[in-house]
């Protein structure tokens, strides 16, 4: 689009020389040409900025203070259960970790809301210190294998390395970020007063993009039966189970379209970083909250070493508003750049008064 | 050529120091002479292929990348295109590839089509028939078969085919007409003469019967000298030698007139003609803001590289732990384990530099290159500087240096026909005190007789009737005008009886036009030359002979010349004019004192005064003076030389008949031009060869003196009476003690007002104070500086009596001052061809003394008013639109490139991009360079009527002041608190909370987590807004295109990103960017933390530009607002009736 603007300029320009060169070589008067096509000519001055200053300063502060109130609306719980301590429950299933272990290691781990948690929550699972940007990870994928493609499935890309074949067969998925997709297993469990635990129920669908679902990523076609279309695949070298068996109970979250191997293959931006795990809804009743405040217990399949690299693992429960979760930054920067144009602006507004007049004055005899 | 002349030298070298031959001998239709005079040395001559082109067919490509990749910078981009395409990088070679690949071809093709339009030429000219004679027959042959010793023949109108000694012509006195219009542009006539002894062999046959040999002096690239010797072989043994000079070469290039054919013999060929050797290109200028940017360009290389560096090193620092170097979940492979650390480490610290190259960008030197073509259109659009009467526009012969015009600080202007029109008119005559002033005479008609004449003194006697008709006859014998022949020779005659004779006078030089016609005027007209015969038509109408001798010509060093005639009584005539200065001295008797005094009163009145003085001569001093010249010019060594001593020795003795005045005035506009760039700050130079008071007139006359100037005068009448170093130290003395009262007058304001100084100084001196000290002890030692000193605080100069070499000495001297100012010289005529060339800014003015200046000029004007607007307006525009451009380049490209670097101290130093490799790659190329082309295309901080009417203006941009080091630094902090904003702008978002999108718009109503891509996207949505808006907030004059090109490419880049996000690209091998454009539009928080980003980006900038406004503003900024108020002004009291305070307001201003 700009291209063809641009050519359409120069062709307009040389169009109107053209004749005009034949007759002779006076140029033409265009003003164009002539440099005197008609503009608007604006100069920041005290005096134009002031208005706009004050403006921010009055748009800002009631955003600011909006979105501040708004992300203090929003509950938020964070539980670390990397089992670091001595005494938190984690620590024998964090020190005892290898990746031939079949056994599973489970702990549980008590903790308690003071408020009450309305309606839709969503839980997260964060990790720290673990480098999902990093640039040999980061491209250590190949999304057309993750795209359904019959022949990158069992020739998958060059950027897999080291995680493309095992045993001669080519892994699906392939890639480093495959290969350490994240596999604790959380459970929630909310201890009434009357000593009774109530699993509460977790939704694990709806958690990726849509369009990552249905578009970008895609099982090979041909046989509604996964195991048969990963036949000649080798599964990940770190997991425990093949890609068709992420999730036997739904086909539409089984192999590469399985929600938490999309969340988890949306490469997160900082070393520190949370995704979403599962959401719980809100009750149909309207009535009670989704997490009435209360004793509940963690229990965690602890699958996933983080140790090594000094990591830390967390479990995050979140509500959200219309602008996302909790979020008191933008709030403060709002403020905080709404008071700042407004002092500017009064500021400017002396200064226009002292000076700006003097050099007026200063001005008119010239 | 190439090849032949490499074996010449081989040969000549190698066979030792005998057989170097300075001198060429040339066998004339290739007959060997008799034998025994002299061993024939075959020697081997080029062909006469010119070859102007650069390519052939088959070599193109590889030179023409190699002539590229010599460019500093494309050599750099291909170093980092290749280490991309060999080390695993972050990103892939597409990025520079592509823009790199685009450049290269797109000058490629340019040059490839300039190539072959310059082979069509070529072969044009080589293939054009020429008639050569062989065996006494005319046979046709292409031109570039013709060999050196061929006897060409050419007929009228055709171009010589080589350079050529002519032999015969048609006409009987062995004179030819030619014009040299394509090689110096003088259209002019002139003659060449046939050498004597061969001009009666003109017919084919005859001219193959001739037997000689040419001696002359290797190629040179002069095109008005050359010695030469011809050996004719008759039916003796004995050769007779005759002398050839440069009126004997006729030169390629130069076409043949009013003569119906001619024989010559070709000597240089090719290559080697004297055209040709003047083909060389000249010197490359590179203007002040080329410098800043290479300067510029240096230090963001060392930033590039220490950003590398302190990567690479921080990298494996932190890598020092394995568990970070090689987590379990990220694994490296086994040939990168293998690798030895040292390369490693290399390849990271290349590829870090791969990912930080983009803060040097391809596109800055493209857009550079064309803002400048696109840019120098406006010159040559320009109406103002059209000029009617030629019916021409400016030239602009390269565009490098538009801005330089916008920092001249030294002006040097030639005299005649800059400043003044060279449209001179005889003034005045005065005979032994008498004056004469044709302009009473003759309104239309001749009045015969004395009668008309306005006489001052009392009427002459018998005696002074005689000197005064012996005056007029000399001035019309002394000169080397023409008449041109364009209707029957009757035609002519009556052309001249009717008084219309102006258009048939022709002569290199206008004075003696102005002369000859003035003289026509007063009564006696020129005729024509004839069979070496002069003829005048004297008062009576009678026809009077001369016979034309000897022509002393004239030369710049001399400055005068004679011509010796007999008349037909049979008495020889050598009548002189000249300078004052040099006819004075050898004149021995005449009113001396009365025509000093009339001479002095004229000059100063601006005229332009010579002499005039002749002595008889008997048969016998003809004879001897015959003598003297003759084997001066046959002498092949030093030729000038010794006939510059016999000259000297010819021309004394004289007496004086008297002077005259001619007016040069003064052209339209000159004083308010010079009075202009004054005020802009520059100092003006007059340089001329003129003599000091007709020079110091025309000074005053156009202003360059006022009348409180307080004038400095270092001429050799000074020099005479005190020592060089006296004079030196007493004026540097007067200027000092001025300077330093003015420091403490700059504080109550006064500055500048209170004196002037004016210099005047004249060649001899000069020359004087550049010779280099002998003694170093004296305590003066350097009289240059002291010079330059005293120059620094004047605020003009003028130079007379200066020799072209002079000019650009002057020029060179000023230009290594400690101070390196900007230089531009002006100048028409071929004597200021070297001081355009050796200024920063050479300009040409199209005028009457041919051509030369203008083509050698960076620029061509017709008027020197035209200076004015070209650096007042066009200068100051480019100035400013291209310090903008360059300073916004690497803003720009600061704010790009630093969250990456940022962004490597999150991703463990592993050169992971921030953003997506077509964001990377369309950055500079789509995104943000048209508007700032365009801004630096439309760009008017200041309306052209004010910049024209207000010069002090120029001022503010003086000195490269809008590309100093601070500016840049602050330019470049700018851009890396931008870049700061930005990145932790979004890492806050990113970190501290869940950064998510409410997937309102999306058909499940979920919250959705952003990854590294998005991250990216952010970052590069707002760099690219505000970039752009940060130009918007620069741009003070916005048309509709500078609206269309900053929002259209911010939409285009929206729509851009929809699309990349909006489809499964079936040609990459990875989907990265899908939908991510889209999923971060429809989060509030994005949308949110965008709007606030830009802002605080932005803000500091504002801040800063309205602070400097109100508290120091510059005199741009007090008139930008002048104006605004004013227009402010005038809406309110439109709207408050009164039209009387409009008249008020407008006349005010």
């Amino acid at each position: 689009m700009m291209a063809s603007s641009y050519n359409a300029k120069d062709e307009d320009a040389v169009g109107s020389g053209g004749p005009g060169a034949v007759k002779s070589k006076k140029p033409d008067n265009t003003a164009f040409k002539q440099q005197r096509l008609p503009a608007w000519q604006p100069i920041l001055t005290a005096g134009t900025v002031l208005p706009a200053f004050f403006m921010i300063g009055l748009i800002f502060i009631p955003i600011g203070i909006g979105l501040l109130v708004t992300s203090n609306n929003i509950k938020e719980f964070e539980i670390d259960y990397t089992g670091v301590d001595m005494f938190s429950p984690c620590f024998n299933c964090s020190q005892n970790y290898s990746w031939n272990s079949t056994s599973a290691c489970t702990c549980s781990v008590p903790f308690t809301l003071d408020q009450p948690f309305e309606s839709n929550v969503f839980m997260y699972y964060g990790l720290s210190n673990f480098y999902q940007n990093h640039r040999r990870y980061v491209k250590s994928r190949d999304d057309s294998q993750l795209n359904g493609d019959k022949s990158s499935l069992l020739n998958p890309s060059k950027e897999c390395e080291p995680y493309r074949t095992s045993d001669k067969k080519s892994i699906a998925p392939c890639g480093a970020i495959a290969n350490s997709l994240f596999n604790d297993t959380l459970e929630l469990f909310y201890i009434h007063p009357n000593g009774s635990r109530i699993t509460i129920h977790l939704v694990k669908t709806g958690i990726a993009w849509w369009t990552d679902k249905h578009v970008k990523f895609r099982n090979p076609g041909g046989n509604n039966n996964l195991s048969i279309v990963f036949q000649e695949t080798s599964k990940p070298v770190n997991w425990h189970k093949a890609v068709y068996e992420l999730d036997p109970s739904d086909p539409e979250n089984n192999g590469f379209i399985n929600e938490d191997f999309i969340v988890w293959m949306r490469t997160a931006a900082l070393p520190t970083f949370r995704k979403l795990y599962r959401i719980i809804q809100k009750k149909k009743d309207n009535m009670t909250p989704t997490l009435p405040p209360g004793n509940y217990s963690l229990e965690v399949t602890y699958n996933y070493p983080v140790r090594s690299f000094d990591g830390r693992k967390r479990m995050i429960l979140s509500t959200i508003s219309w602008m996302g979760g909790k979020n008191p930054f933008l709030g403060i920067a709002y403020i905080t750049v709404g008071s700042v144009c407004f002092f500017l602006g009064v500021v400017l507004l002396i200064i226009h008064h002292k000076y700006g007049n003097r050099n007026n004055n200063a001005d008119i005899p010239n | 050529m190439d090849l032949s002349s490499i074996r010449k030298l081989i040969t000549r070298y190698c066979t030792g120091e005998e057989s170097w031959v300075d001198s060429r001998t040339v066998y004339i239709g290739h007959k060997e002479p008799p034998p025994g005079t002299e061993a024939y040395i075959p020697q081997r001559f080029p062909d006469n292929r010119i070859v102007s082109s650069k390519y052939t067919f088959w070599n193109f490509i590889p030179k023409n990348l190699f002539e590229q990749f010599r460019r500093i910078a494309n050599f750099y981009f291909l170093i980092i295109f290749l280490v991309q395409l060999i080390i695993d990088t972050p990103t892939s070679p597409t990025t520079s590839g592509l823009p790199l690949f685009f450049v290269i071809t797109v000058t490629a093709i340019k040059q490839g089509y300039e190539d072959w339009i310059r082979h069509k030429a070529d072969n044009a000219i080589n293939q054009c028939p020429v008639h050569v004679i062989q065996h006494g027959k005319v046979v046709r042959k292409q031109s570039q078969k013709l060999r050196v010793g061929d006897i060409v023949q050419v007929k009228e109108n055709e171009t010589f085919p080589c350079d050529l000694i002519l032999l015969s012509t048609s006409r009987e006195d062995g004179t030819c007409f030619v014009t040299t219009a394509s090689l110096d542009g003088e259209s002019s006539h002139k003659t060449y003469y046939a050498v004597q002894d061969t001009k009666a062999f003109n017919t084919a046959e005859e001219v193959d019967t001739l037997h000689a040999t040419i001696e002359c002096e290797q190629p040179q690239p002069d095109l008005y000298k050359f010695v030469g010797r011809i050996n004719i072989y008759l039916d003796r043994d004995e050769p007779i030698a005759r002398p050839l000079g440069s009126e004997n070469l006729l030169l390629r290039g130069a076409t043949l007139k009013n003569t119906e054919y001619i024989h010559a013999v070709a000597i240089y060929t090719g290559m080697e003609t004297k055209m040709a050797l003047n083909y060389q290109s000249k010197s490359q200028k590179r203007s002040a803001v080329e410098k800043s940017m290479n300067a510029y360009l240096i230090v963001y290389l060392c930033i590039l590289i220490s950003k590398a560096l302190i990567n690479t090193v921080l990298k494996y620092a932190w890598q020092a732990n394995p568990n970070r170097d090689e987590p379990w979940y990220n694994q490296k492979t086994e040939t990168e384990r293998q690798r030895h650390v040292l390369i490693r480490a290399f390849t990271d610290f290349l590829a870090f530099m791969v990912l930080f190259n983009y803060i040097i960008p391809v596109s800055m030197y493209v857009t550079v290159e064309m803002q400048k073509f696109l840019g120098s259109y406006f010159i040559l659009w320009d109406d103002d500087m059209f000029d009617e009467e030629l019916g021409e526009g400016p030239l602009v012969n390269t565009s490098d240096l538009n801005e330089e015009l916008g920092q001249v600080e030294y002006v040097f202007t030639d005299k005649t026909g800059t400043l003044t029109e060279n449209n001179m008119e005889l003034r005045e005559c005065c005979v032994d005190g008498h004056v004469y002033v044709p302009h009473a005479v003759c309104n239309g008609q001749i009045l015969p007789g004395a009668a008309g004449m306005d006489m001052i003194d009392s009427s002459p006697g018998v005696d002074g009737k005689e000197r005064e008709e012996l005056f007029f006859r000399a001035l019309c014998l002394c000169h080397t005008v023409q008449v041109k022949e364009e209707e029957t020779v009757d035609g002519i005659k009556r052309g001249i009886h009717q008084g219309k004779s102006t258009s048939f006078y022709i002569s290199s030089s206008p004075d003696e036009v102005a002369l000859v016609e003035g003289m026509n005027r007063l009564g006696f007209t020129y005729l024509r030359l004839k069979d070496s015969h002069m003829e005048i038509l004297n008062r009576e109408d009678e026809m009077e002979r001369f016979e034309l001798l000897e022509v002393l010509n004239f030369d710049s060093v001399r400055r005068r010349m004679s011509v010796i005639v007999r008349s037909s009584s049979g008495e020889y005539y050598l009548f002189c004019k000249g300078a004052d200065s040099s006819i004075f001295p050898r004149v021995v008797s005449g009113k001396v004192e009365q025509v000093r005094a009339r001479v002095e009163h004229n000059a100063v009145e601006g005229l332009r005064t010579l002499c005039v003085a002749y002595k008889k001569l008997t048969h016998e001093e003809y004879e001897e003076t015959c003598r003297l010249l003759n084997s001066a010019k046959l002498a092949l060594h030093e030729r000038d030389k010794k006939l510059a001593e016999a000259y000297d020795v010819i021309e004394k003795d004289f007496i004086l008949l008297g002077a005259t005045a001619v007016e040069d005035r003064l052209q339209d506009k000159a004083a308010d031009t010079i009075e202009s760039l004054h005020k802009a700050g520059m100092k003006v130079w007059v340089l001329t060869g003129d003599k000091m008071e007709t020079a110091a007139a025309t000074c005053y006359a156009s202003r360059l003196f006022h009348r409180n100037t307080q004038i400095l005068e270092l001429t050799t009448k000074r020099t005479e009476e005190q020592s060089l170093h006296d004079v030196l130290f007493d004026l540097s003395r007067t200027v000092l003690r001025q300077h330093g009262s003015m420091t403490r007058d700059t504080f109550s304001g006064l500055s500048g007002d209170c004196q002037d100084y004016g210099l005047i100084i004249d060649g001899a001196t000069l020359s004087a104070v550049l010779k280099p000290t002998q003694e170093g002890t004296s305590n003066g030692g350097n009289y240059k500086e002291i010079f330059l000193e005293i120059c620094r605080n004047c605020s003009a100069v003028l130079c007379c009596r200066m020799a072209p070499l002079q000019k650009a000495q002057i020029v060179k001297l000023i230009k290594a001052s400690k101070e390196h100012p900007i230089t531009l010289a002006i100048g028409d005529g071929a004597n200021d061809v070297s001081m355009i060339l050796e200024a920063h800014v050479g300009i040409g003015i199209m005028g009457k003394e041919g051509r030369q200046a203008a083509r050698n000029s960076d620029y061509a004007i017709t008027k020197f008013k035209h200076l004015k607007k070209m650096l007042l307006v066009h200068g100051h525009y480019y100035y400013i639109r291209i310090a903008e451009l360059v300073q916004y380049f690497f803003y720009k490209n600061v704010c790009f490139i630093f969250p990456q670097f940022l962004y490597q101290f999150f991703c463990g130093f592993s050169q992971q991009p921030l953003y997506d490799t077509a964001y990377l790659t369309l950055y500079n190329i789509s995104f943000t360079s048209l508007p700032i082309l365009l801004y630096s295309l439309m760009e008017q901080h200041i309306n052209i009527d004010i910049l024209k009417r207000d010069p002090t203006l120029y001022r503010d941009i003086a000195k490269n002041s809008l590309l100093r080091w601070p500016t840049f630094i602050y330019w470049t902090f700018l851009g890396i608190f931008d870049a700061v904003v930005f990145f932790f702008g979004a890492f806050f978002l990113f970190d501290n909370t869940t950064f998510t999108s409410n997937g309102q718009l999306m058909a499940t109503n979920t919250q959705m987590m952003f990854g590294n891509w998005t991250f990216g996207t952010l970052v590069f949505t707002i760099l690219v807004f505000t970039v752009t808006l940060k130009l918007a907030l620069d741009t003070h004059y916005w048309t509709w295109i500078n609206h269309f090109v900053i929002w259209g490419s911010l939409l285009f880049y929206v729509i851009f990103s929809l699309l990349w996000g909006g489809i499964i690209w079936p040609f990459l091998n990875y989907q990265r960017m899908y939908y991510v454009f889209m999923q971060m539009l429809s989060s509030g928080p994005a949308w949110l933390s965008i709007i606030l980003l830009i802002i605080v980006s932005l803000l500091p900038d504002v801040v800063k530009k309205v602070l400097c406004r109100a508290l120091w503003p510059t005199t741009t900024e007090r008139i930008q607002r002048m104006r605004a108020d004013r227009i402010f002004e005038r809406v309110e009291t439109n709207i408050h009736d009164s039209l009387l305070d409009g008249v008020q307001n407008t006349t005010e201003a």
